[in-house]
């Protein structure tokens, strides 16, 4: 049988962070140099992101923190491959993703990045399976192994026993860990969460963030979560802070 | 790569009092489209269904219908002998010559007269029209100023139940039988003795006359009517003298086609408001939709596709909302023989499949405009929608 990463990361036995790096030679999984977005409003220049360059090693747990207004979502966006920068260079695992064409970063984002948003965004009328299969529709698995992965998924948030559920039958916290099952059901080096404990109780935030946690430890996962809690900021292995657009420190 | 149909099927179903005026909006013009197509196509079907195969009409050359016909006895008497004609068991040839009267009836129910045409029919005149069937009550004597009359006439018209009688040109006529044309043109008439008709309604002439005679010499036939000059009839056979009298429901399917058309507009309208409220309120679906690597063009298919189901289920509506009129029968003028035809609504099932499919084109034009806008949504300004 060929090896499914996804089915690995439950038996648990498999590449370390620091094994993984090796094996990839330190490049970054995330490079980004002098990057800004700016926002023109009639005369005046608004600058999201005001020449912002930074570097993201594969297993990084990322947290991005700063003001509201402060560009965090922006930059996250941009690495996801959602948004584009004004100027600027942004690779991930080597590929300019500012290059891509409209339809070439669709394909991309579906098989490179993971995204858990803020409100879920679970599609009402899907069930967690259904909203799981998603992504894997756009490539070429058979039903069946469409179904082993969304099992697996489902199991690593430990909501298999949900999966008839609708999202309005799920607790906010079993939405967001449904979402997060969607953001690495097709096994995406990177994962990307913009405040995804935002609407969550402490006890959600933490199953959550425990899970976005292990993805990184366990599977060698890039995970960038931007965040206003400090508490949230605890679980990564590095903290980034913006400012006005700007890295501070 | 598509959304997946149960996606749009449910989002479709999950909106349905949003949708439901769309919907029975588009019911409507199909019920309308479906009813009037019915009726032409069963106006066509009761032309088309008459006449046999091996018989040749003759009538005088120029007219367009048997009513404006006439055949004097002489030249009846010179058809006896024309090439090919069939004779029966007793060696009688199969010819007949008819007599067509134009009489005013009441309908039923008040509803005021109708022209109604009066066949003076020889035995040989029944013979020659197997598609005829005495149903009920017996067939006319000669001599005694009886009739019978198609029993879907009787349905529409007063006094023609069996053993009644009617007035007309100050003659009483009776009812003696009811006969059924099996959906063909002999269901609008009403039949009596030839020479009854011709004496009753002071006719020196005939109108018509029918023959039959083995089609691979109806050349002959023509040709020996047309090159004597005391003829001056022309033939045609009776399946074509029927079947050209469909022009009568030229004018319904034009009108049939001409409101459906006026009311889909309004309905076309109805399908975009709807889908563009979909549209609207599912704006962040949409952004998290492209997120996970959908195409604009998988978005642009999918509301397309909702439209098409939204108006499939109205178009469905609309086919069952004029489904209890199929095989209802009524009447109208026939331009030809001026006089009331009387035929069924007749739903056949490529009608069906046509209003659905008019109804699925409805439901496209409608969500094409709607399914370019959520194609088109940025995404990130669509994540931020409630
Ligand atoms: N479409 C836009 N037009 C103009 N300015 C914009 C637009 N989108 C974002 N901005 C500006 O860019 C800056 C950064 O926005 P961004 O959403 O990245 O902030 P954020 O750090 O995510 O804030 P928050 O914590 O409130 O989510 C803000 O000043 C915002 O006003
Ligand atoms: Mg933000």
């Amino acid at each position: 049988m060929e090896s499914d990463p996804i089915l690995n990361l439950l038996h648990s036995n498999v590449t370390s962070p620091l094994n993984a790096s090796e094996e990839t030679g330190e490049a970054p999984v995330v490079q980004i140099q002098e990057l800004s977005k700016v926002y023109q409003q009639g005369e005046i220049s608004i600058y999201a992101l005001n020449r912002i360059s930074l570097n993201i090693a594969q297993g990084e747990f990322l947290t991005l923190m700063g003001p509201s207004g402060s560009g965090k979502s922006t930059l996250l966006h941009i690495i996801a491959g959602i948004d584009r920068p004004s100027s600027g260079q942004c690779r991930v695992q080597g590929i300019d993703v500012t290059k891509l064409s409209e339809s070439e970063l669709a394909d991309w984002r579906n098989q490179n990045v993971g995204f858990v948003f803020q409100t879920f965004n679970l599609l009402p009328v899907l069930t967690a399976f259904e909203n799981v299969e998603l992504p894997l529709l756009l490539t070429r698995l058979t039903s069946k192994q469409r179904k082993k992965q969304v099992l697996t998924a489902l199991e690593l948030v430990g909501l298999a026993d949900r999966m008839g559920h609708l999202p309005r039958q799920l607790s906010g916290g079993q939405e967001q860990r449904v979402a997060i099952a969607r953001a690495l059901v097709t096994d995406p080096q990177l994962i990307v969460a913009d405040e995804p404990t935002g609407n969550l109780d402490s006890n959600s935030a933490h199953e959550v963030l425990d899970i976005l946690q292990s993805l990184c430890k366990v599977a060698a996962k890039t995970v960038i979560v931007v965040t206003h809690d400090p508490k949230a900021a605890a679980f990564g292995s590095r903290s980034v802070h913006l400012e006005k657009g700007e890295l501070a420190n | 790569m598509a959304l997946p149909i149960q996606y749009n099927i449910r989002s479709v179903l999950v909106r349905w009092r949003s949708t439901l005026s769309t919907i029975f909006g588009i019911g409507l013009v199909v019920a309308v489209y479906v009813m009037m197509q019915s009726l032409a196509i069963g106006l066509e079907q009761s032309s088309a269904n008459t006449g046999d195969p091996r018989n040749l009409l003759l009538m005088r050359k120029g007219s367009t219908a048997e009513t404006s016909s006439q055949v004097t006895r002489e030249q009846f008497k010179l058809l006896q002998y024309l090439p090919g004609l069939e004779k029966d068991e007793k060696g009688e040839p199969l010819i007949s010559a008819d007599t067509m009267i134009l009489i005013t009836l009441a309908r039923r129910g008040n509803q005021g007269e109708a022209n109604i045409l009066v066949r003076g029919v020889t035995k040989m005149g029944i013979y020659l029209r197997p598609q005829v069937e005495l149903i009920q009550g017996r067939m006319f004597e000669p001599g005694r100023r009886e009739v019978i009359v198609s029993q879907r006439l009787a349905e529409r018209f007063e006094k023609l139940g069996i053993g009644e009688t009617f007035k007309t040109g100050g003659h009483e006529l009776t009812v003696v039988g009811w006969i059924d044309g099996h959906k063909s043109a002999f269901d609008s008439e009403i039949w009596m003795d030839s020479d009854d008709a011709r004496s009753l309604f002071d006719r020196e002439n005939y109108s018509s006359v029918l023959l039959r005679a083995d089609p691979t010499r109806w050349n002959e036939v023509t040709n020996r009517v047309e090159s004597d000059k005391r003829l001056p009839l022309m033939t045609i056979s009776e399946s074509k003298y029927y079947s050209d009298q469909t022009a009568t429901a030229t004018p319904i399917r034009f009108l049939g086609n001409f409101l459906a058309t006026a009311m889909s507009i309004g309905a076309v309208f109805a399908a975009m408001n709807t889908m563009y409220a979909s549209v609207g309120s599912r704006t962040r679906e949409v952004g998290t939709l492209r997120v996970l690597g959908f195409r604009r063009r998988s978005i642009l298919i999918g509301f397309l596709i909702e439209g098409a189901i939204l108006a499939f289920i109205g178009g469905a509506l609309g086919c069952l909302l004029a489904l209890p009129i199929n095989h209802y029968s009524t009447g109208t003028l026939n331009f030809q023989t001026f006089s009331e035809v009387v035929f069924e609504f007749n739903i056949t099932l490529p009608l069906i499949i046509k209003g659905l499919v008019f109804a699925v084109t409805v439901g496209l034009i409608g969500s094409l405009f709607p399914a370019i806008r959520a194609s088109r949504l940025p995404v990130i300004a669509s994540l931020k929608s409630l």
